[in-house]
């Protein structure tokens, strides 16, 4: 990788972590699509297995779920630790691990770099949002932002921020979910993308958060389950030393470049180079803003913040975000010595490499050989049906959230001002789901061919400059008004969209402008899409002397009463 | 909730300390964890050579331990709030509610 421009392999390495396999990336560069590969039974045997089991799950589910408030929170009676492995279930994506893992084989100590920054936001909102978020909200994050703003406004900014990050967040994983399939599976890309988008709809429509809860817990389990068997077995054959795992790594690199005609002194040190930082942080605006865009998109995620309303008190809410970090810091950990027991394991084997010294398959296929390697077919064939299983269960949430959004957000307070019933707006969720659905499938088949790297960083940077911002300052400063926060949350949304449309990765890259015309030149607009958001909700809030915002400051204190002691929240509803 | 009732509980002592420790203890991790991440992030644009030293005599530098003990970390500052919180804010609520509520 080194041999490629920086540029190049940042943005490689970019894609390979957000989610989405390096080598569609590679796609728009011209360095080859994912290739098809020989059908696979016994993966497929074993993700009907997985289906057929949550098909059972699911109807279990879908005799619980009768109100509006059972599909939304699963009738908020879903323990802290439960939640907790739903939350890393919803967190870890596929790609995640099979791109953070192969990150990790091309550039060693690079790739852990990306997993610490997926990592950092959890104790943002630990700290500032988890207990506050469910003291004082119901079903959606707009329930916490509106709890003492006008409804109308703040509701359709909170529905537009929750839309614009699941959309871009679901083409990232239907798309991802194509390319994995046929590279798993051996099945067509269209094949693949119908089928994740039918499966995640009966388990959202049917069984709602019940389902789509324990859907992410079996997903988690099983890749977590997966990954430390992968884990063992690499650190079991170096004698549970990470010293020798590094010095046989080290090795196989140095050999890689004196075989590619490195003279022994440069082989050396491009061996040794996979034990320190490469080339990922260029500039230290572009580091800081792609850190913070991270640490708080996390805490901005609609379908994450909507786990915080399935728990019945402040307290699980609590131990569920620390059972999700501890799982999610766990797993980063596995993909990391995974990362490196492929260079020693798949790189050094001719049965998993091409005639270039290529992975077979692209590059994202580094756990997955890795997998035969240790394990055999039948292991191989496990870890393929969990890949798939896991995107089925993010695809869930995400729409899930969606449908919230829609359905209580915007019908539910918005048209039928707070008086739906729960039959009506549970049925209004449901056609949402099927739409969402529809979309998401049709966008999927759409993007097939698409850069769609930056979709999951969009998703993020939106999350942390709209939705984050605005949640923070409802919440915690009490002279914020609706003006102020539907203001500064738009002016957070539209400047990180376009900035980023602008940046080299998107103006550049997908767009096809000559290099070096992109007006904004940063990696990820966070850092200023984000002081745009909070200066503009203070200016705003500040200027704001209609009624209106003095109602706004005047309720302050009711919601920090609740959002303090719990006293006055909606309980587990539904018991 | 009333007026009156909410005004009972803001003004009990049990709820102005609670809500100081929280705020305060939750700003100060906060910062905490922001030190740790930017600083490392920072470490790793500004001094690659310090990062890629190696530690004795194998091939294992300052980069691993470093990049494990953000990750070991966060899981632990994490685990330091939920701690406290579960010990000390929630018996702080429970007498706000007890006293208020009767």
């Amino acid at each position: 990788m080194s041999r490629f421009p920086l540029s190049l392999r940042q943005l490689l390495t970019l894609a390979a972590l957000f989610g989405v396999s390096a080598s569609i990336w590679a796609a728009g560069a011209d360095l080859g699509q994912t290739d098809k590969q020989p059908t696979n039974w016994t993966a497929i045997g074993m993700f009907a297995v997985f289906v057929l089991f949550t098909f059972g799950v699911t109807k279990w589910a879908a005799a619980k779920t009768k109100s509006a408030a059972d599909f939304y929170t699963g009738g908020g009676g879903i323990t802290g630790f439960q939640n907790g492995l739903a939350i890393a279930g919803d967190y870890m994506s596929a790609a995640s691990f099979l791109g953070i893992s192969a990150a990790v084989m091309v550039g060693g100590f690079d790739g852990l770099i990306f997993s610490i920054g997926f990592l950092v936001g959890w104790p943002i909102v630990t700290f500032l949002l988890a207990e506050r978020l469910r003291n004082l909200g119901k079903f959606t994050f707009a329930d916490v932002v509106s709890f003492r703003f006008a409804q109308t406004p703040v509701r359709i900014f909170a529905a537009s921020g929750t839309l614009v990050v699941v959309a871009f967040y679901l083409i990232a994983q239907m798309v991802g979910a194509g390319q994995l399939i046929k590279l798993l599976f051996g099945l067509e890309y269209w094949i693949a993308v119908v089928l994740v988008g039918s499966l995640m709809m009966v388990y959202v429509l049917f069984g709602g958060m019940t389902a789509t809860t324990w859907v992410q817990i079996i997903k988690a389990v099983l890749l977590l389950g997966g990954a430390t068997f992968m884990a063992l077995m690499v650190m079991s054959s170096f004698g549970f030393s990470p010293e020798a795992m590094f010095a046989k790594a080290v090795e196989v690199k140095t050999g890689i470049a004196a075989a590619a005609g490195k003279p022994p002194a440069a082989a050396a040190a491009q061996g040794f180079s996979i034990m320190g930082p490469g080339g990922f942080i260029k500039d230290p605006i572009s580091a800081i803003s792609f850190g913070m865009a991270l640490m708080f998109g996390t805490a901005g995620l609609p379908h994450i913040l909507m786990r915080f309303f399935t728990v019945p008190n402040a307290k699980e809410a609590r131990k569920s975000v620390l059972w999700a970090t501890t799982w999610i810091g766990y797993f980063y950990l596995l993909t990391f010595i995974i990362g490196f027991g492929a260079i020693s394991f798949v790189l050094t084997n001719p049965q998993f490499l091409d005639a270039k010294g290529g992975l077979l398959g692209g590059g994202n296929m580094a756990a997955i050989h890795l997998a035969n390697a240790v394990g055999g077919n039948v292991f191989l064939g496990f870890i393929s049906a969990v890949a798939f299983a896991t995107i089925l269960a993010v695809v869930a949430g995400l729409t899930l959230a969606g449908a919230a959004a829609v359905s209580h957000d915007i019908y539910g307070v918005v048209i039928k001002g707070g008086k739906a019933d729960s039959a009506a707006e549970l049925k209004v969720s449901r056609l949402t789901t099927v739409a969402l659905g529809i979309v998401a499938v049709l966008l999927g088949i759409a993007f097939e061919k698409q850069n769609i790297a930056f979709m999951v960083s969009l998703a993020f940077a939106i999350a942390a400059s709209a939705n984050f911002p605005v949640l923070l300052m409802s919440v915690l400063w009490k002279d914020c008004t609706t003006r102020g926060a539907v203001v500064g949350g738009f002016l957070g949304l539209v400047s990180s969209v376009a900035l980023t449309v602008v940046s080299p990765s998107v103006w550049e890259v997908t767009l096809g402008n000559p290099k070096g015309s992109a007006l904004f030149p940063f990696q990820s607009p966070a850092l200023f899409s984000m002081t745009l958001a909070f200066v503009g909700i203070w200016l705003f809030s500040i200027l704001d002397k209609s009624p209106r915002a003095a109602q706004d400051r005047a309720g302050f204190l009711a919601q920090q009463v609740r959002s303090e002691t719990g006293i006055g929240a909606s309980g587990a509803s539904g018991h | 909730m009333d007026n009156d009732l909410i005004l009972r509980i803001a003004n009990h002592p049990s709820y102005k300390e609670l809500k100081a420790k929280r705020t305060s203890f939750g700003m100060r991790l906060t910062l905490a964890m922001m030190v740790v991440y930017y600083g490392f992030v920072l470490l790793v644009a500004f001094n690659k050579p310090l990062l890629a030293t190696r530690l004795g005599d194998g091939v294992t530098t300052y980069a691993m331990p470093i990049g494990f003990g953000v990750i070991i970390f966060t899981i632990l500052i994490t685990a330091v709030y939920v701690r406290r919180a579960n010990r000390e804010y929630d018996d702080l609520a429970e007498q706000i509610s007890k006293a208020v509520l009767k």
